[in-house]
């Protein structure tokens, strides 16, 4: 190979193993190779490696005790499959997931929207405000669901507190240990699942500072020129927010109601720590955990992550489907 | 006001001249009202709600629990109630009588400093390679790493609670790190890469000329440019470290020596004897650093994080 102009400047100081010229280009790629390697050891040892084995352990019987002995080559078998998809309490806890990953979808956008929609428009205080509404996703989880629970409290928490008093409840609710209430409504008597509830509404308070702060990049990048030739032509706000704003926004709101999902379906930390699992919100992720910790029945608790990992990538198959559609018809 | 008036967006200009407009009639203006006014309660609806719980926090954490308990509607604490020792309780060791939470705090700035150094020695060449490095595979890596961060941490959480037990690293703070190290590396990189694109090409070219080698250009160069960004691509590792619940509790459950001041707190929390004041001055020590790193880089974090979003 000739020497380029950048080679005399800069001769090559390597050679391959042949004895030929490198070029530039040859050792800046093989540098990058180099470069990427820690970094590709890491995930390989940490991330892939772990989730091939989680699904090898899937097809073996495992108990925690035995994890001192056992190796990779222990006999394989469907049985624990067979246990997970026998048992009432799997399919009770998928739906349990299902609900409170859509609930909390669904909140966390809503709410996101309304914040990044109210603090749009530049004010005295806004960068403030701003950050301040940040500070729910940022808070260690362990912290603010303590707070939480002993605002939530029957005894003394503020919550209850307040609604005996100010807002006329006959008895405190219990918002965390309670499976099942009842709503007085014009004479109804309404069961709501109270706990699961509860957590869904803290997952929307949590959560939806995300959804808002991709939601207000968005905006600051958005052209005002639509929205004031359709005011100029006498849209209503509610129409210019409707017809043209919306719309522009939809992508981003696609991306996040599928990584909310991702992380909503498998989470772990809030609920735990709220309920424990709990009053009918044993989502799929604290059930593992018990499995894992209580029963000490690895091979089970592998195969339910199996499951619970197909589930999310079969939902996140439709997810993208009715995306692309939409994406089409727009 | 002033700067609000100049300001006001041109969606709330009630009654505008234009002829056409007059046309539209009340309709229009009531809702203009309406949207005017619904900003505004929306506003501080949000900040109600996303303050309260933190006064409440810090509320509870300077009063005795009698008076908590005497008197739980009170939202203010009087001076002669005020104290500290519910500090002084949780911060002190065991053996004097505290909740040990002095050592979790030591606990949990080794794990996340050491995450934070080690994400960055990693993730820094990982992300130069990747912005700027012609290698196989380079279009590729960056969505497998993001898959990676995508990725449910309950399901590594088994291979690596079982694999970690056998090489005798549960319960010890190593095991932590390497795995936070291993969590935070895919957003790290994804941070970097970014700024590191930013550095003008042309700039590490002239650097390659004058007889750099790239790895001079590296470290002479690319990384003096991106410094901002690294060290708040830093303080997000520490954040997710320092934050970091599931695996701690995995891991370090039977070692209370050795536990975070997370952890610390969720076992802590779950029994009765321990006072709730106490435990409210224990969340104040665990959420403030995090509150003040946020606070006095939220600019630069907020940015790196969405610096794909604007293109939509």
């Amino acid at each position: 190979m000739s020497t380029t102009v950048t080679e005399t400047k800069q001769p090559p100081t390597k050679t391959d193993t042949t004895g030929k010229r490198v070029t530039l280009t040859q050792r800046d790629a093989r540098l990058g190779l180099w470069l990427m390697s820690p970094t590709l050891l890491v995930v390989l040892v940490i991330v892939i490696f772990p989730l091939l084995w989680s699904i090898l352990l899937s097809f073996q019987r495992m108990r925690l005790i035995q994890i001192g002995r056992a190796d990779f080559f222990e006999p394989l078998t469907l049985a624990n499959y067979e246990r997970v998809l026998g048992s009432s309490a799997f399919w009770s806890s998928l739906v349990i997931t299902f609900i409170y990953t859509f609930g909390s979808v669904v909140l966390v956008i809503f709410l996101g929207v309304l914040a990044a929609m109210a603090v749009r428009q530049p004010f005295r205080g806004r960068t403030f405000v701003r950050a301040a509404y940040l500070l729910p996703y940022v808070a260690p989880v362990v912290a603010v669901t303590f707070v939480w629970r002993t605002m939530l409290n029957p005894q003394f928490g503020i919550v209850n507190i307040v609604g005996q008093n100010v807002f006329g409840w006959d008895e405190p609710i219990p918002f965390l240990s309670q499976a099942v209430g009842t709503w007085n409504l014009f004479g109804l008597e309404i069961p709501v699942p109270t706990a699961l509830l509860t957590v869904i509404v803290f997952e929307g308070w949590r959560y939806f500072p995300f959804a808002f702060l991709f939601l207000m990049a968005r905006l600051a990048a958005m052209s005002d020129e639509p929205e004031e030739a359709a005011l100029v032509d006498g849209a209503t706000p509610w129409q210019s927010f409707r017809f043209i704003v919306l719309p522009q926004l939809m992508p981003i709101i696609g991306l996040l109601a599928v990584l909310r999902t991702i992380w909503t379906f498998n989470e772990f930390d809030d609920i735990f720590l709220l309920t424990g699992g709990a009053a009918g919100t044993n989502v799929a992720s604290v059930q593992i955990y018990n499995y894992l910790t209580v029963q000490r029945n690895v091979g089970q608790a592998a195969a339910q992550s199996v499951i619970m990992a197909l589930v999310l990538v079969a939902m996140l198959a439709v997810y993208l489907l009715i995306l692309r559609r939409r994406g089409e018809r727009v | 006001m002033s700067a609000e008036t100049v300001m006001t967006p041109p969606s709330q200009v009630a009654a505008p001249p234009e002829p056409r407009r007059m046309a539209h009639g009340t309709k229009h203006r009531v809702q203009s009202r309406v949207f005017r006014i619904g900003r505004w309660v929306v506003i501080i609806g949000f900040l109600i709600a996303t303050l309260v719980p933190f006064y409440y926090m810090l509320l509870l954490s300077v009063k005795p629990i009698g008076s908590l308990l005497q008197n739980p509607a009170s939202l203010w604490v009087s001076p002669s109630e005020f104290t500290l020792q519910t500090y002084v309780d949780v911060l002190s060791s065991t053996a004097s009588g505290g909740q040990g939470f002095g050592r979790f705090l030591v606990n949990s700035g080794v794990v996340a400093l050491a995450s934070v150094g080690l994400a960055l020695l990693i993730g820094i060449p990982g992300a130069y390679a990747i912005a700027r490095l012609p290698f196989i595979g380079r279009r590729y890596v960056s969505g497998v790493f993001l898959a990676a961060y995508l990725f449910p941490a309950i399901l590594m959480a088994i291979p690596l609670f079982v694999g970690f037990t056998r090489l005798g690293l549960r319960g010890n703070l190593v095991g932590l790190i390497i795995v936070y190290t291993a969590q935070t590396v895919p957003v790290a990189i994804y941070m970097l890469r970014n700024y590191f694109e930013t550095v003008p090409e042309a700039i590490e070219e002239a650097g390659l000329v004058d007889g750099l080698t790239r790895i001079g250009v590296l470290r002479q160069i690319s990384l003096k440019l991106a410094l901002p960004s690294i060290m708040s691509t830093g303080l997000f590792v520490f954040m997710i470290a320092w934050n970091e619940f599931l695996f701690a509790l995995l891991f370090l459950v039977d070692r209370r020596e050795r536990w975070t001041v997370s952890l610390g707190l969720s076992q802590l929390s779950g029994s009765v004897e321990v006072p709730t004041t106490v435990l409210m001055a224990g969340s104040v020590i665990l959420t403030l650093p995090i509150i003040i790193i946020f606070f006095a880089t939220e600019r630069l974090l907020t940015g790196g994080l969405t610096a794909g979003a604007e293109k939509g």
